[in-house]
């Protein structure tokens, strides 16, 4: 075998031009296919990166009015939700695939925020619990955050993002300061700011749109058990899940949505509830969006396999030229007592090396050519390791089967007729 | 007795026409024996010898070889037998370019699948026995005609074979160089191998010790020359 091997090469080189041609074929489809592999895995790995983050992640399990998310203001308050309170809380935390819990009430208000008779555009209310920072991730840039006293005195204490500080303040530090909250006036305890570990990477004003459309421009936050005071009703709980790592988060999402609906009330006819908890599966519209570039590029594929095709009939086609140029040599072989597995062996050996060569050179230029296509369309790329072994094994197969009759044909000439042949 | 031909007929196929090449040939062969077929170009010398040799086979009759028929045999038994028992010597060498000389040499070896420490030892001898012990690993290209049907005849001998059939070794060689081949062919002779020969040379067939006729695909003759008449020559 070795043997065969090593005067496959001889042969190879002694027809370097020929060969080369032969193998163009095959370098040209491998590298289209190598080429399209890593960039379609880079673009995969920056889908997934830019709608999970690259650390640890959060799932949202939010309320849903039918198939909307419900939004606090649009329509009428639901009645009868149910309260998240610790049991509810622990019985979340007891699933394996969730570390941390927290339950928060979100409202939107357009007007009636103010410093000093200084009306701000609207902003984004949230009631939080005890969790909802870390959660979260939230940074304290000063102040302090809430504490057991704020809970149990029910204090009109607030703490604003760090971008409410700056376009209400600006250089001032806001805290201690009084705003006024739809007539109420609060104290200013702490700013925070968003940290950007668990969020999703923001590079476009589409992406923008994606991720932060809803959530855009001020944020502020009081403790949730003030929600009441501050508004008249009961706003009912967001949930917002920590998983133990990316990959559970499907199954963290899943699971805190039966405990949740579990406490949903039944309509007084017996049937369900419009509303219902749902998750927000990032992982799974990554995993959307991933299926879709696949399947583009699968097509892809299956176009550069044509020119596979062609290569393997390429060397199909001088491996006839080879057996025919030969025919001399495998008469005389016949002749010292080759058998016609001798000859088939070496001719299978003289194709499979041949198209191995061109496996391997054509992983070289799809490579080239990957970084080449991330240069100019900045994408990034993603080498395969096992794309590369992949190809250079089909490669291989490539010449086993196309070298297949023109091998048959040398281990059946007969003898004399091989050796006669002029 | 090693080989025996009944009743051998060839014919070749030309477009719809069937060429008869060889009618009726008996022959016997004993072990030991010096055999020179003689006949004029097209009347079937080669195909005989190429029965003989298993790289073609009869159109009709039986082929007895060390005691079997081997008319039926399949490509294992045949190589098998072309490996071990035939060695062939052609008129144009047919060395392997791209080989030295050793592996040329080596190759029926090679087939028989014996160890690539014994090859060398086996190719040498027989490389020494043509002595051309000094131009081992030269290419074919570097060697003239003479050394190249000495590399040959090694080639032919390296698996000890029962019968060495030579299709005019001398034929592409000089007379000095063609004396030495013959040379070569009667050592071997007297070392016990059984020699068949094709040749057109009426001195070169004096050197074996049977002659063989063949005319028009039929064996006519089969004149045994006497011992004296070689030595007269």
């Amino acid at each position: 075998m070795l043997e065969n091997i090593r005067l496959s090469f001889q042969g190879i080189w002694a027809h370097k031009m020929r060969s080369f041609l032969t193998m163009l074929g095959i370098i040209i489809g491998i590298a289209a296919i190598i080429a399209i592999v890593s960039t379609i895995k880079g673009t995969n790995d920056q889908i997934k990166e830019n709608l999970i983050g690259s650390g640890d992640n959060i799932v949202e399990v939010k309320l849903f009015e039918g198939e909307w998310n419900y939004v606090s203001g649009d329509s009428m308050t639901p009645e009868n939700m149910p309260m998240i309170n610790k049991t509810i809380k622990e019985e979340l935390l007891s699933v394996d695939e969730i570390t941390a819990v927290s339950a928060y009430r979100m409202g939107s208000m357009y007007d009636g925020i103010g410093y000093q008779g200084n009306m701000i555009n609207g902003a984004t209310i949230i009631g939080v619990d005890e969790e909802y920072f870390s959660v979260m991730g939230y940074r304290l840039v000063s102040g302090r955050l809430f504490d057991s006293h704020d809970r149990t005195q029910f204090t009109k204490a607030v703490i604003i993002d760090s971008n409410t500080a700056s376009s209400m303040f600006g250089s001032d530090s806001p805290i201690g300061k009084n705003i006024e909250i739809r007539g109420d006036v609060y104290v200013i305890a702490g700013v925070v700011e968003e940290t950007n570990e668990y969020k999703p990477k923001v590079e476009n004003i589409n992406d923008w749109y994606t991720y932060y459309y809803d959530d855009a421009g001020s944020k502020l936050f009081v403790t949730d058990v003030v929600w009441p005071n501050l508004f008249g009703f009961d706003e009912p709980y967001n949930v917002v899940v920590k998983p133990v790592n990316t990959e559970a988060m499907t199954n963290a999402g899943k699971k805190a949505t039966e405990i949740l609906n579990a406490y949903m009330p039944v309509n007084e006819d017996g049937s369900e509830s419009i509303y219902k908890y749902k998750s927000e599966d990032l992982l799974e519209k990554a995993k959307e969006l991933q299926d879709l570039s696949e399947s583009t590029s699968k097509q892809l594929i299956w176009i550069a396999s044509i020119s596979l095709l062609v290569g393997g009939i390429g060397v199909m086609n001088i491996m006839l030229v080879s057996v025919t140029e030969r025919t001399r040599e495998i008469g005389l072989k016949k002749a010292l007592g080759a058998r016609k597995k001798v000859i088939l062996a070496q001719f299978l050996t003289e194709a499979a090396v041949l198209t191995s060569l061109g496996g391997i050179l054509g992983v070289g230029v799809g490579v080239g050519l990957a970084f080449l296509i991330s240069d100019i369309a900045a994408v990034p790329v993603a080498i395969s390791g096992s794309a590369i072994a992949i190809s250079v094994a089909f490669s291989m197969v490539i010449g086993v089967i196309f070298g297949l009759i023109p091998s048959v044909k040398a281990a059946n000439l007969n003898p004399i007729d091989a050796l006669r042949y002029e | 007795m090693l080989l025996e031909l009944k009743n051998i007929y060839k014919n070749y196929n030309q477009g719809n026409m069937e060429v008869p090449v060889l009618k009726d040939i008996n022959l016997t062969v004993e072990e030991g024996e010096y055999i020179a077929i003689m006949g004029p170009s097209g009347s079937g010398k080669s195909t005989l010898m190429n029965i003989i040799g298993c790289i073609d086979t009869p159109t009709s009759g039986e082929y007895l070889l060390d005691g079997s028929v081997i008319n039926n045999y399949k490509d294992k038994e045949l190589s098998e037998i072309r490996n071990k028992k035939i060695g062939f010597v052609f008129q144009n060498f047919n060395l392997l370019p791209r080989l030295s000389a050793m592996d040329n040499v080596a190759l029926p070896l090679q087939y028989a699948k014996v160890g690539k420490k014994q090859r060398r030892e086996m190719c040498k001898k027989v490389i020494a026995m043509v002595g051309l012990e000094d131009r081992m690993n030269f290419k074919p290209t570097q060697l003239s005609g003479g050394q190249k049907q000495r590399v040959a005849i090694a080639r032919a001998m390296v698996n000890n074979p029962r019968i060495l059939l030579a299709d005019e070794p001398t034929g592409a060689l000089d007379s000095k160089s063609g004396k030495q081949v013959m040379d070569l062919f009667d050592k071997l002779h007297e070392e016990g191998v059984t020699i068949i020969m094709i040749t057109h040379a009426d001195e070169i067939a004096s050197r074996a010790k049977r002659v063989i006729k063949i005319i028009d695909g039929e064996l006519l003759e089969e004149s045994k020359q006497t011992q004296e008449v070689t030595e007269n020559e």
